[in-house]
């Protein structure tokens, strides 16, 4: 009987001792490192867990991580999308401009869509039923073509990633603000406002997100066209010589961050209740840093939809929670930089222990 | 007189549960040359490993010179005078041979750490000369052959004071005249009083150069001593545990006279020059060349990884000139490469993951492209116990964790679930132990 209580005690002790490391493993790990902030800051900051701090939060949450889904998907075939923000402030302009119901023209009327999208009287369909249908599917259409180009040059013309998408970033978002004059688009109508309204729990905005997350995630664990993605991230010779239709492949993944761009612009703006050019600038940070806090790998071949959330949320939440301290704006910028660094450093020692196990 | 360099006491090493080294004993007389054989598996590689200072062992004793030696990283083993030349050489190609040398500790000029370019040139030639290499030290090693990549990797052993050199498979990358360059090397090696461990699947190779054998089975010792002791066929038994009648199993199909693959005047500037040959069905059709020929290159050609200038390629009767991996793969050609770390595997992903890659079109629903996840996996569990892969979890465990035949195995496997018509195996047994070699015969 000693014998068998002193294995028990062994056992329990090496459980203990295993702790660690299991959590470290876990897919888990991020989400209890954001129970944990958040039961480490409820005692200094309660107004953190009031309903209008967390649905304040979530809303925000939302539109980021539709938007990061994308972007996990760039990441996991090795590449990066850093255009996501021109797209989503493109696509915000574009969309207001066509279905504005009033429109200033001491405001407007240089800018060079006047007269073909921008009237005195409204926007060029604003006063048409279909309008906000046409501006959605336009936006979505915008997203998918930047997508393509980017896809496209990476494909064909084997210019890195970062090369590409940067390039389109600083295009497109000079493009948005050449539209616009830097001048926000407002008086957007009711039809369109309301996606991004504030309706309780189940905001549209929420719905469409886990729509976009479940289906994403779905096509990555259970279609050939997810093998092929990991496939290609892992190691893309190999991939080729096996038969994966490679460039369509790329095309496709990087007009889908578009598609995710568009997503994600449809519900800041309708939120906003304008059309801003510069709307999506302060976001890649949170985009790509969510999604590699999350355990995507920036050299490819990792990567979860699930993970990407709670590396978003827990970014959204530091953010919040440094805020809510009237932390000044740069200093929390700073403390989110060093996370995404921890984070990468984190991903590299979870790799080296699954890999030697010793 | 025992005069024993180096001896393995009773050493385990497990990996994630599976006991690879049992309680093995090795003794090691200094400026001997050993040769290490066995299966893919046995155990070689990680004995090496240990010696090296790659991985470290559970139990058991090292004793080198007679002192304790356990190295924590190989740093510690190269000090120790253990230099390891493995199959899958360890240099850089973009720079110098000198700068390869030098790499861990350039010399200075003086206190500041500017490189005395002088001096690492003189040194390097120096060592170059050791091995008879006449090249200049300047020369990026991206420029060199495998045989002079070999050489190179010699001398730098050389430079770091080896006493022990190890050579993993050395022999697969080089042509017959730098395979005897290499043997001369280690001749003259041996009598300056180096002591050499060789271990190789070319077994006439060890008999000629050992001056005692080992023979590894399942991780365990089955048999050493000295070369009168072995044969051929000795060696050959000892290694696989059973009398394996020849070497190559019987040939049962015939070829028919139906034409299954046509090349015509297939050209490529400066790699192949109007190719001609006929494949028919049941063929199995060699081809043969030294290193540099363009054999590899014709392989890939044809299945479409590389183009070509002019020629035709025939299938089955219709021209298809515009060829790409995905259309051979619909054309039921399958392409086994020579080199599976880089072509031919997905290292990191699961077993299962690299069996199923090229066949998963056939696994999945018409539109949606959902896979099959049932049908695949009963696919997968076929094929891994039909090529006899010894892995324990196919679905978990990483191809990379598998050894260099199993590895070769999966390929294989990856490619015949796709029901080929037309199979272009190129050194399909590179690096593979003569069991496993017999098998993938039998397969072909």
């Amino acid at each position: 009987m000693a014998v068998s209580s002193q294995n028990n005690q062994a056992t329990f002790v090496s459980m203990l001792k295993n702790l660690p490391r299991r959590l470290l493993l876990s897919e888990f790990f991020i989400f209890y490192l954001c129970v944990a902030l958040f039961a480490l800051l409820m005692p200094f900051i309660p107004v953190i867990a009031t309903p209008y701090n967390l649905s304040n939060l979530f809303s925000n949450i939302w539109p980021l991580y539709a938007v990061a889904i994308g972007q996990t998907f760039v990441l996991i075939i090795a590449g990066i999308d850093l255009s996501q923000g021109a797209i989503i402030s493109l696509t915000s302009v574009i969309g207001a401009s066509l279905i504005a119901t009033a429109v200033d023209p001491a405001v407007f009327g240089q800018s060079p869509i006047w007269g073909s999208l921008l009237f005195e009287d409204g926007a060029v369909l604003s006063h048409a039923s279909y309008g906000v249908a046409v501006a959605l599917l336009t936006m979505i259409a915008i997203g998918l073509l930047i997508g393509f180009i980017n896809g496209a040059v990476i494909a064909y013309a084997r210019i890195p990633a970062f090369m590409v998408t940067l390039v389109t970033q600083m295009f497109f978002a000079a493009l948005a603000i050449y539209f616009v004059k830097s001048e926000n688009i407002i008086n957007l109508p009711k039809g369109f406002t309301v996606i991004g309204a504030d309706s309780g729990l189940l905001s549209i905005p929420l719905v469409m997100t886990i729509v976009l997350a479940v289906s994403a995630q779905f096509v990555l664990s259970r279609t050939m066209f997810g093998r092929w993605l990991y496939s290609i991230g892992t190691n893309i010779r190999a991939a080729v010589v096996s038969g994966v239709p490679q460039k369509k492949v790329i095309i496709l993944t990087y007009m889908f961050s578009g598609f995710c761009a568009a997503v994600a612009s449809i519900i800041y703006s309708s939120r906003m209740e304008m059309g801003r050019p510069t709307l999506g600038a302060p976001f890649l940070l949170d985009i790509v840093g969510g999604a590699v806090i999350g355990g995507s790998s920036l050299s490819g071949g990792k990567g979860k939809v699930l993970w990407t959330f709670f590396g978003v949320l827990f970014l959204s939440l530091l953010g919040n929670a440094l805020s809510l301290l009237n932390v000044p704006f740069f200093w929390i910028e700073i403390v989110k930089g060093s996370v995404i660094l921890v984070a990468a450093l984190i991903d590299v020692t979870r790799t080296r222990i699954l890999q030697y196990n010793v | 007189m025992n005069d024993l360099i180096l001896q393995f006491c009773n050493i385990e090493k497990s990996f994630f549960g599976v006991r690879v080294l049992k309680n093995v004993s090795i003794d090691i007389q200094r400026g001997h040359v050993v040769g290490l054989i066995g299966e893919n598996g046995a155990g070689k590689s990680t004995l090496m490993n240990i010696l090296g200072g790659v991985v470290p062992f559970d139990t058991g004793k090292i004793l080198l010179d007679g002192k304790e030696y356990a190295p924590h990283d190989p740093s510690q083993a190269t000090h120790s005078g253990i230099a390891f030349i493995h199959q899958e050489l360890n240099l850089f190609t973009n720079l110098s041979i000198a700068e390869n040398f030098f790499i861990s500790d350039f010399p200075l000029v003086g206190k500041i750490p500017f490189l005395d370019r002088k001096q690492i040139r003189a040194k390097a030639q120096e060592f170059l000369s050791l091995v008879d290499l006449e090249i200049s030290p300047d020369t990026t090693v991206e420029k060199l052959s495998p045989g002079e990549r070999q050489l190179v990797e010699v001398a730098k052993a050389l430079s770091q004071d080896a006493s022990i050199i190890i050579f993993d498979e050395p022999t697969t990358s080089l042509t017959a005249r730098e395979t005897e360059k290499l043997f001369g090397l280690i001749k003259r090696l041996n009598e300056s009083g180096k002591t050499i461990i060789y271990i190789s699947h070319i077994l006439r190779d060890v008999l000629q150069l050992a001056d005692e054998i080992v023979v590894l089975r399942d991780g365990e010792v089955v048999k050493a001593g000295p070369k009168s002791e072995f044969d051929i066929q000795k060696m050959i038994s000892s290694m696989v545990g059973r009398y394996l009648g020849t070497l190559y199993p019987e040939r049962t199909a015939k070829p028919t006279e139906q034409v299954a693959l046509d090349v015509r005047g297939l050209s490529k500037a400066g790699i192949v020059h109007d190719i001609n040959f006929s494949l028919h069905k049941g063929e199995i059709l060699g081809v043969f060349g030294l290193m540099g020929s363009g054999r590899s290159e014709l392989a890939q050609i044809i299945f479409g990884i590389e183009t070509y200038d002019g020629g035709d390629i025939i299938v089955e009767g219709n021209p298809r000139n515009h060829r790409t991996p995905v259309k051979s793969i619909q054309q039921n050609i399958a392409f086994v490469t020579e080199n599976r770390r880089e072509e031919g595997l997905l290292m990191t992903s699961t077993v299962a993951e690299n069996m199923g890659l090229v066949a998963l079109p056939h696994f999945t629903m018409p539109v949606t492209n959902v896979i099959r996840q049932k049908s695949l996996i009963d696919a997968i569990r076929n094929t891994v116990s039909l090529l006899q892969v010894k892995v324990n979890d196919a679905f978990k465990n990483q191809a990379k964790g598998l050894s260099g035949g199993n590895q070769q195995k999966v390929v294989l496997g990856k490619w015949l679930m796709n029901n080929p018509s037309i199979l272009i195996v190129d050194e399909p047994t590179r690096g593979v132990d003569v069991g496993a070699k017999y098998e993938i015969y039998s397969i072909l």
